[in-house]
């Protein structure tokens, strides 16, 4: 391996010094004794224990960890069936308009789509609750999963689907038993990306949320607005942590999917 | 030897498989089949052959239920089949692209059909064991399709689609991803699968050798249109138009006009050059244009003027060596190139002619087939 240069030894970093720092603060301090979140006094775990035991927060995390999940599944099966009508319905009244307005809320600014759903909800009288965060974020989310599907489905050999009508399928048994198969990593990385918009999201639950439910993300908000404490460090830093191991699991699995793919092309070779 | 000939289109009383009725159709104001009617019969080997874009795929997938026609009727065993989607129909197809499920096994990917139809599970492992068998692939069974090669992906194909024993196989230039020698190993083992089961197959290719190797008729296309459908031979021997005469092996074409001689025609074809005689069953006026189609394998070439009808003379400007056979380019005065093929029996001969020999080229008149257009 050739050795860096000077210069990109400083570019790089610069580069993760001014990615990382923030992160790296709030995990240090998130282990300070003191209450002072500015002030190290010693290293201690005691805001970890602190926050296990404090119910607002924990309710709100499981709460943020069923929107997600519910959200992301509904937008998930809304997302790909968008998906699978705008790529292979042929050409029907209405589809340039239909696909372009499936990519609208991606540029929308989330305060007007907060705002759109509030008065929706006001006007048919819902309670704000979780119901009203879940279908605020599915109908955000599910523009995201279509865009990551029809991509896939774009390059999908249409000639799979028909080999397996000709094979005796009906359409729907066609898409259960070989289209969706095939794009299933397409659709499971529209639901992963659904999921973690929903955790992340702040501005649309604060429109859509309710006093019977509040999620994660408006809860550290409001807590930080009276000041940080450790205890938020250390919620953040469990967060980090969880994060960080998705991405490792993620990559890994990735990595073995690619030297599978080049132990079978050697197989396909031998076999010639 | 008492083999009857297999040729049902000759037989008044035969019913056809497949029955087009004047069928058309378009995509928008694009017309890719234009008023086509044909008949196929049970256990034929039919090849549709054609340049790139007549209209082939075309045919096939109105066959396999993927396209409706826009005019006309397609009937299959006396049905009109209009309506039947294309998972109730009593046809498979083997794709251009073979179209193998990349998530299933070889194995899974042939007993696929087989499922759709609830069979018992045994019967479908001892259908597929029987598939894997004649396509040899019995070692490969529990392979992914990205896990083998080309001709092997190519014989998945080909299994799977035959696994559900059709009334009609339909097969999209099969064999246009391998190479040479695979390819006319496949056209036999295809000949031989085809006797075996009693199929009907029908095959698009546009390799002409190909159709000729496997097909009992061949149907010519061009735009949409049948230009012809005939036993390969006939094809061959006498094509209808120029179209088909040159679309179909080697030959060369002289443009004319006719003169009625007792059974046959004279052709003038070009000044100071002798008319040629052609027998012919095409009734033509006198004077009528018309063209000569002579095969190169028809044609003799001497060194001294023979005493028979059709010679002509000119100088040999081109020779094609390809081991058994040898074409000759012959010149004549008036610029025309004939081609003539002889075959190499003798080994280590010397050439009977070479560059710029004056040489004299002939055949007989049972041999050059006049073509009314
Ligand atoms: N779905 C379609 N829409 C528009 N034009 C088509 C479609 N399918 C085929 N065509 C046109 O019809 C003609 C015949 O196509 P095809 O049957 O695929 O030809 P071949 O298989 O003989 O090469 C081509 O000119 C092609 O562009
Ligand atoms: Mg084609």
């Amino acid at each position: 391996m050739s050795k860096l240069s000077p210069f990109n030894v400083v570019s790089l970093t610069l580069g993760f010094v001014f990615l990382y720092l923030p992160m790296l603060i709030l995990v240090v301090y998130s282990f300070n004794e003191s209450q002072l979140v500015t002030v190290w006094a010693g290293f201690s775990t005691k805001w970890y224990g602190e926050l296990a035991r404090n119910e607002a927060f924990l309710d709100a995390a499981w709460v943020t960890l069923r929107v997600a999940f519910f959200s992301s599944t509904i937008a998930t099966v809304l997302g790909t069936m968008a998906a699978y009508v705008l790529v292979r319905g042929g050409r029907f009244f209405g589809r340039t308009l239909f696909s372009g307005m499936i990519y609208a809320p991606l540029v929308m600014p989330e305060v007007i789509t907060g705002l759109s759903l509030l008065l929706l909800f006001i006007g048919l009288g819902m309670d704000r609750g979780i119901l009203t965060i879940v279908l605020a974020h599915t109908t955000f989310s599910m523009c995201y999963v279509s865009v990551v599907v029809s991509s896939r489905l774009v390059s999908f050999d249409k000639s799979l689907e028909e080999a397996a009508l000709d094979l005796g399928c009906s359409p729907a048994e066609a898409f259960r038993l070989v289209t969706l198969p095939i794009i299933a990593p397409a659709v499971i990385s529209g639901w992963l990306l659904a999921f973690t918009l929903s955790l992340d999201d702040l501005v649309i639950a604060s429109f859509t949320s309710g006093p019977a439910a509040t999620t994660l993300p408006i809860k550290i908000f409001s807590a930080v607005r009276l000041g940080v404490t450790p205890e938020i460090n250390a919620l953040s830093t469990i967060m980090i942590g969880i994060v960080t191991v998705g991405v490792i699991i993620a990559s890994i699995s990735t990595k073995r999917a690619k030297v599978k793919a080049e132990a079978d092309e050697r197989l396909a070779q031998r076999t010639e | 030897m008492t083999q009857t000939v297999f040729a049902p289109w000759t037989d008044p009383a035969a019913k056809p498989l497949i029955r087009f009725r004047h069928v058309t159709k378009r995509f928008g104001d694009f017309t890719a089949i234009e008023d086509l009617s044909l008949d196929i019969y049970e256990r034929e080997f039919f090849a549709l052959l054609g340049p790139s874009g007549c209209g082939k795929t075309t045919m096939m997938r109105m066959l396999a239920g993927f396209e409706d026609p826009t005019e006309g009727t397609i009937e299959l065993a006396g049905e009109d089949i209009g309506a039947v989607p294309p998972n109730k129909r009593a046809v498979n197809m083997m794709f251009q692209s073979y179209a193998l499920f990349p998530h299933l096994t070889v194995r899974d990917n042939i007993a696929f059909g087989l499922k759709r139809e609830g069979k018992p599970k045994d019967e479908i492992h001892a259908r597929v064991e029987e598939m894997l068998r004649l396509v040899q692939l019995q070692k490969f069974a529990s392979r992914k399709p990205h896990q083998i090669s080309g001709g092997q992906r190519q014989r998945v194909a080909l299994a799977r689609s035959l696994a559900k024993a059709p009334k009609l196989l339909l097969l999209d230039e099969p064999l246009g991803a391998l190479d040479k020698k695979l390819r006319e190993e496949t056209q036999f083992e295809l000949m031989d699968i085809q006797e075996k089961t009693g199929t009907t197959f029908v095959i698009v290719t546009h390799d002409q050798e190909e159709a000729m190797t496997v097909a009992s008729r061949i149907a010519v296309m061009k735009d949409g249109a049948l230009m012809q459908v005939a036993t390969p031979s006939q094809i061959y021997e006498n094509p209808s138009s120029r179209y088909v005469a040159d679309f179909l092996g080697d030959v060369t074409i002289l443009e004319g006009k006719a003169t009625k001689l007792g059974d046959a025609y004279e052709v003038h074809w070009a000044e100071g050059q002798p008319p040629l005689r052609a027998k012919s069953t095409l009734a033509l006026a006198d004077g009528a244009g018309c063209h000569l189609a002579i095969r190169p394998e028809k044609v003799e070439i001497h060194g001294e003027k023979p005493a028979d009808d059709n010679v002509l003379r000119g100088k040999v400007i081109d020779i094609g060596y390809l081991g058994n056979i040898s074409t000759y380019h012959v010149q004549l005065a008036n610029g025309q190139t004939i081609r003539a093929q002889s075959f190499n029996t003798e080994r280590d001969t010397r050439r009977a002619f070479t560059w710029e020999d004056e040489v004299w080229v002939n055949w007989t008149e049972n041999c050059a087939v006049l073509l009314d257009h």
